[in-house]
């Protein structure tokens, strides 16, 4: 009975032991569950708009729609620079574990050449991070279709349609038109000093040198975004919303490309720079430097062969002569000099010297070209003869910082703010141009010797092309100085509407109108029966001109004999010239490196720019070869 | 006579059936059918599989309701036994896959035995209590723990945690409603916390990864911490209401890894926000309350035991599961009851609950 108690008590006891473990399992799951309540109004509740933010940014991402850029086109219309759409293969670095083994891969499905190679791997070292690189561009349609059948073996590859830069007319005018290329850090800074780093997503390619540098901003236009909804492998699932793109603005140029292509050929394959200017509006209607380079090969990144090709030749074809070279004007400098002399009142233009054929100053003789000199000489004969003596004298007469003082008003010397970037200043010689030059005191001082060659446009005279023919041009146009510049209006995308780029007068200096034409006067003198007779010879206008050579070195007193020069030794070729005088059109400077004498070899080009521009003339033989460039 | 016949069918039928775990269980496997749909229906949709495994569950609930405590005891060592011999097996010719040996090749088909292990071990250790209910010793806790560590190990070792865990669960369960001492409880806490250090350097480099991104899920954002931050921002995103059915964006763009098996909690949640998170965890919330109460009431040790073993199994089923979804535990495999999809899973937990029926509906033919 009694243990029959204790039995029952002890199982009641192990019920109760156990009822109160339920009980306690109960407690703990209202403790986990309230736990798990506590976290969902965390996450839910507290968290929630954090969480809904992230979870938008998953699901919604910006992708930029990159603008067409905008076309360049001549005066005439001749497209310069446009777009064209072609697939490319392209691989984005940071999705790719093995960049060769996807390569490999890749290659065996779409030819794949180890300059391809090359180059991605180049466009590798110097591109943005997470960025898409091509591997291949211009795909085939073939191709294409064999990728895309190929697709899931490579992912962070895909084909892409892009926009590509094509310069129809290759390498003419290359140096005004310029290239654009892939962005680099730089381009990036410049972009972010801007504030254009937002308009630039997704943008890869920049104007790199010329027209496509200077009115990047203009060409590049707006860019426009979509709204894409977009899964957790990236796939775009369906766009939301979508701000179009506005396209870039087209520019027209002032350069008549007809004209451009001439003058290029012209020059043969002598190394050597033109500039055209329209002297009542400085529009630039030529811009020549030889020898040119293919725009084109820049655009989808240079091949390396193709970049030390250009980059290590001799005759460097990627210097922008006519910007970029600064020479020593010689006797082009003459007429300019003389219109000082007037102005200034050294000389009036009756006023004769007697030329011995040499100036003698400080127990240094100074030679002219002609032995014995050519006589009495007046102005007029100066300039028609090129004398020597003559600006020998006035130089000295009128003293280094009389000429610097005049030449400076002329652009000598300064950037002449042309619309494209990097121009050289060149050197105006004045006594503080050489105390700037140069750090030893005795090398500062200014030698009134120095100043007797300045007036043949040799010693430290140093210009660029664009410089000669800006103050041509002024000379021609009386005096009121434009602003040189190659767009002749931007055609806004949007509106259609033209907007004219102005003519800018930088300077009306103040000559005197008959002074300007004894200097005109004579300078027709030098077509008609002076230095550059012959290259003039039965014009049907009349033009003014002045022959120049620059000595590349000094002969130390031995006669110049051009043959017996080495090449690069031997000395450039000048000339200036404008017409028709009265009513100028086209004012222009050539330069002819290692040309040897102006007349024989710079003058002839002029004189088919010239016969072309204000006549319609081709040259003799180029005819049937320009009609078939044209198509 | 058709008439007397047709009742008696419907009495059969209805005869061993526990209403409010039925109606509960069937509740949820609505709400997991349709969150199975809304998972699955961008890709291929399982929801016709699922309403399969569903009925096949609940027939497997039915049958097993059918049979009484002290036969279903009976399936104890032979369970048990079976399910060790084939975790052996496993361990010796099983499959790899993924790196884990779980599987066993059968030639036309694989099995995975840890799964029959979920229910024999608490059937074999409950049987194993219940016939020494009147001489219980200490000695007896120890031999229950060495039969619930042998397979525990095994599967431990495949490396299959999630399923380790749940089967060292249910074994505990058993062992602690059996009456377990407290003072053992308590020094195999100090045990367990002092051997923290000595597993952690047992543990799989997947598995310590899994652990250190709990800590920090942005330590590792593309990798092992990839499905916490997609879960809990699809979690989080959700609010109060949830963006509505199908709406669910982290689902829908596939943000989401193993949306309609493991981690479905984060599509049902993202979709039904705070709301119906409550609501869910109330539903579990009742079956569990159901299950503690049979387990309560009922008259035999084995049938007590089993039932709460049951039951607080059925629970680490939704806590870890939530708990891992939601970021406060770490990510191991263990599936969300009658929500997350496959057979597997759910015919094991609705055995479970039959299990549970059969306790509460042969109690009064017991007593008798």
């Amino acid at each position: 009975m009694l243990a029959g108690r204790t039995s029952l008590s002890a199982a009641d006891r192990d019920l109760d032991r156990f009822r109160f473990r339920v009980a306690l399992s109960g407690v703990v799951v209202v403790l986990a569950f309230a736990l798990l309540i506590a976290r969902f109004v965390h996450l839910q509740v507290v968290q929630h708009d954090y969480y809904s933010t992230r979870a938008e940014d998953n699901r919604i991402s910006l992708v930029p729609i990159v603008p067409n850029r905008g076309v360049i086109v001549d005066r005439n219309g001749t497209v310069l620079a446009r777009n064209y759409s072609a697939f490319t293969l392209e691989i984005t670095p940071s999705l790719v574990d093995d960049l060769e083994a996807t390569i490999d891969g890749l290659s065996r499905v779409i030819e794949i050449l180890p300059k391809d190679r090359k180059r991605f791997r180049r466009l590798l070292e110097e591109s943005k991070t997470f960025e898409s690189l091509p591997i291949r561009t211009r795909l085939s349609e073939e191709e294409v279709a064999r990728f895309a059948a190929n697709r899931y073996l490579f992912p962070g590859v895909e084909v892409k349609a892009r926009l590509f830069r094509q310069y129809p007319l290759g390498p003419i005018a290359s140096h005004a038109i310029g290239y654009i290329g892939r962005i680099n850090k730089r381009d990036l800074e410049m972009i972010e000093e801007n504030d254009e780093a937002a308009n630039y997503k997704g943008t890869d390619h920049i104007g790199k040198t010329g027209i496509e540098q200077y009115y990047e901003f203009d060409l590049h236009g707006e860019t426009g975004y979509e709204q894409v909804e977009t899964d957790a492998g990236g796939r775009a699932v369906r766009s939301l919303a979508r701000t179009a793109p506005v396209q870039g603005n087209d520019l027209a140029l002032t350069l008549d490309s007809r004209l451009q292509e001439m003058a290029e050929k012209a020059f043969g394959d002598r190394r050597g720079a033109l500039v055209a200017i329209e002297p009542s509006t400085g529009g630039i209607l030529a811009l020549v430097s030889t020898p040119t380079f293919d725009p084109n090969l820049f655009v989808d990144g240079i091949r390396s062969d193709d970049w030390d090709l250009l980059n290590n030749s001799p005759d460097r074809p990627l210097l922008n002569r006519a910007l970029n070279g600064a020479y020593p004007p010689g006797s082009t400098f003459k007429p300019f000099m003389a219109l000082a002399g007037l102005e200034t009142g050294k000389r009036t233009p009756g006023q004769a010297i007697a030329d011995p054929g040499y100036f003698n100053f400080g127990g240094h003789q100074f030679r002219d070209d002609k032995k014995g000199g050519h006589g009495l000489v007046d102005m007029h004969k100066s300039i028609v003869q090129s004398c020597d003596t003559y600006y020998y004298m006035l130089a000295n007469e009128m003293g280094i910082e009389s000429i610097a003082r005049f030449m400076e008003k002329l652009g000598f010397g300064q950037r002449t703010g042309i619309d494209i970037q990097g121009e050289s200043e060149g050197v105006l010689p004045s006594p503080e141009w050489k105390k700037r030059r140069f750090r030893r005191p005795e090398q500062q001082k200014w030698f009134a010797g120095e100043t007797v060659s300045i007036g043949i446009g040799q010693g430290y005279n140093s210009y660029t092309p664009i410089q000669l023919a800006q103050a041509t041009a002024t000379v021609a146009n009386n005096g009121i100085m434009y602003r040189p510049h190659l767009v002749k209006y931007i055609t806004d995308s949007r509106t259609g509407q033209k907007t004219m780029i102005e003519p800018e007068p930088l300077r009306i200096l103040p000559w005197k109108r008959q002074n300007v034409d004894v200097i005109k006067k004579a300078m027709i003198g030098v077509n008609l029966a002076g230095t550059a007779a012959k290259a003039f010879a039965g014009a049907s206008y009349v033009s003014a001109g002045k022959t120049g050579t620059a000595q590349v070195f000094s002969l130390k007193g031995a006669e110049y004999r051009h043959s017996s020069v080495r090449k690069e030794l031997r000395d450039h070729a000048l000339f200036i010239a404008f017409a028709p005088v009265d009513q100028p059109r086209i004012a222009l400077a050539v330069l002819v490196e290692n040309g040897g004498f102006g007349a024989q070899s710079a003058a002839p080009i002029a004189r088919m720019v010239f016969d072309y521009y204000l006549l319609g003339k081709l040259p003799k033989g180029a005819a049937e070869e320009s009609d078939v460039e044209e198509d | 006579m058709l008439q007397a016949l047709l009742l008696r069918l419907r009495l059969r039928l209805v005869a061993h059936v526990d209403g409010p775990l039925l109606l509960v269980t069937c509740l949820i496997m609505g709400v997991g059918l349709v969150t199975v749909y809304s998972a699955t229906y961008d890709a291929s949709n399982r929801t016709l599989a699922q309403a399969m495994n569903m009925a096949i569950g609940l027939v497997a609930m039915w049958a097993v309701a059918q049979v009484p405590p002290q036969k279903l005891m009976r399936f104890g060592v032979p369970l048990y036994a079976i399910g060790v011999v084939l975790l052996i097996l496993v361990f010796l010719f099983g499959v790899k896959v993924n790196g884990a040996r779980r599987w066993l090749s059968l030639g036309f088909t694989r099995i995975q035995p840890s799964e029959i292990l979920k229910v024999a071990v608490p059937l074999m250790l409950a049987w194993y209590f219940h016939k020494n209910e009147a001489t219980l010793k200490f000695r007896h806790y120890v031999i229950a723990s060495l039969l619930l560590l042998v397979p525990f190990a095994l599967i431990a070792k495949q490396p299959d945690l999630g399923t380790a865990i749940l089967v060292g669960a249910a074994g505990f369960y058993v062992i602690f409603f059996a009456g377990l001492p407290w003072r053992v409880i308590l020094g195999l806490a100090v045990v367990a916390a002092g051997a923290v250090p000595f597993v952690w350097t047992m543990l799989r480099d997947y598995q310590r990864k899994r652990i250190l991104t709990l800590v920090d899920p942005t330590s590792d954002p593309l990798g092992a911490g990839y499905h916490i931050i997609q879960s809990t921002i699809a979690i989080g995103s959700g609010g109060s209401f949830g963006k509505g059915w199908l709406a669910g964006t982290q689902t829908h763009l596939e943000f989401i890894p193993e949306r309609h098996t493991d981690f479905i909690f984060a599509v049902f949640s993202e979709e039904r926000g705070l709301f119906g998170n409550v609501i869910l965890l109330l539903l579990y919330f009742a079956l569990i309350v159901r299950g503690l109460i049979i387990a309560a009431n009922a008259s035999t040790l084995f049938a007590r035991v089993i039932a709460g073993s049951v039951t607080l199994s059925l629970f680490t089923y939704v806590f870890v599961n939530m708990g891992m979804v939601s970021g406060i535990l770490p990510v191991v495999g263990v599936p969300l009851p009658f929500m997350s999809y496959g057979g597997t899973a759910l015919v094991t937990l609705s055995i479970g609950i039959g299990i549970l029926m059969s306790v509460q509906t042969h109690r009064m033919l017991v007593r008798q």
